[in-house]
């Protein structure tokens, strides 16, 4: 980062190649749709170009950079939660793929073990469903901490909580995963 | 040690980022606590799950669109590029600072002679006592010089002059 912001171009490349998947996904497992995400990261690469200037090494890259991020997907969040479609249940059978779209399931589909991949998409629904229950701040702690691996110092930073107040965050997440996932988990502990 | 004391650490543990002491600590609670075993375990299922959801990679427009708002991007300037000036107005000062330069090294048209000099030197004596002499109001009343043809003619209206004088003073 120092390096970008010496003016060099190269360096903000390399920067983008570096943290551009981390952020996408995370971004996407916060808003849970692909664009909105791309959008959103573009929009965190756009800032913090702008203020390659005025970086201050004082905290890790990292840091500045999700904290970036996480305050730009809450407030997507909040923003989009009295606009949310609800699906119908009319609505014909699908399948969350990972590439962000809803893909409805094709009987014909070609596929080895089609029994098999249904339970699997199944249970990463269901996975994918729990993260989206989570109130927004758990489940930023939660992708912070499992997915980026960010150590607690960092998570409670972009969160601008206490470490203390970040372990109680993950606790409380970690529970309500545990039950809304009971059955998996209880697949899982066999 | 209680259970609401190690709740905060089961999720440390489970991922093994618990200190030394504090694992030490968590291992020895557990040897005795059935009910925090089981939350272990359970925690360390539900890490389990989390980490069948796979990642998604970046659209092929992403770096697209990136770097074309990249660029759209305004160049920023530092408060020390204000005074750098253009290459055009570089050239025009450093033009006009040699023509003043070179003006400046010039001898002056209207510079004394050393002959001036020497004139002047003789002169200095009546020079000096320039306020005296402008403040001397019979001066003001002699008559304008007549421009002489030749040396002859000026050294008679010299005379006359002198005579003038003479008469004025009687």
């Amino acid at each position: 980062m120092l390096d970008v912001k010496a003016g060099d171009e190269q360096s903000f490349a390399l920067l983008l190649h570096r943290y551009r998947s981390p952020l996408i996904n995370f971004l996407y497992r916060m808003v849970r749709n692909r664009e909105q995400a791309e959008d959103l990261a573009q929009e965190v690469f756009i800032r913090v170009y702008r203020a390659r200037e005025d970086y201050v090494p004082s905290a890790k890259f990292t840091t500045w950079l999700f904290r970036i991020a996480t305050n730009l997907a809450l407030n997507s969040v909040r923003d989009n939660r009295y606009q949310r479609m609800e699906i119908s249940l009319d609505a014909p059978v699908t399948v969350d793929s990972e590439d962000g779209d809803e893909k409805t399931l094709d009987v014909a589909e070609k596929h080895p073990n089609i029994e098999q991949h249904l339970v699997e998409e199944t249970r990463k629904k269901m996975i994918r469903h729990a993260i989206d229950k989570l109130p927004e701040k758990q489940r930023a702690a939660v992708l912070l901490h499992k997915y980026q691996e960010l150590d607690y110092g960092e998570i409670s930073k972009i969160l601008q909580c206490s470490e203390s107040a970040l372990k109680s965050l993950l606790f409380r997440a970690y529970e309500t995963l545990r039950v809304e996932l009971a059955p998996l988990v209880a697949q899982q502990g066999k | 040690m209680s259970c609401g004391r190690m709740e905060n650490k089961i999720l440390g543990y489970v991922d093994g980022r618990l200190k030394e002491g504090e694992r030490r600590e968590m291992e020895k609670h557990l040897s005795t606590c059935a009910a925090c075993q089981l939350r272990v375990k359970e925690f360390r299922a539900v890490s389990g799950l989390l980490d069948e959801l796979p990642m998604i990679e970046p659209s092929a427009a992403f770096d697209i669109r990136m770097q074309a708002r990249v660029a759209a991007e305004p160049a920023k300037q530092s408060w020390w590029a204000w005074f750098t000036p253009s290459p055009r107005i570089a050239f025009a000062a450093s033009m006009l600072l040699l023509a003043t330069v070179w003006l400046g090294s010039r001898p002056s048209d209207n510079a004394l002679s050393a002959a001036d000099i020497d004139k002047i030197n003789q002169n200095m004596s009546v020079l000096e006592n320039y306020d005296v002499i402008s403040d001397f109001g019979a001066l003001s009343e002699l008559p304008q010089p007549v421009q002489a043809d030749d040396n002859g003619d000026a050294n008679q209206n010299q005379d006359q002059s002198q005579q003038q004088n003479q008469n004025q003073t009687m």
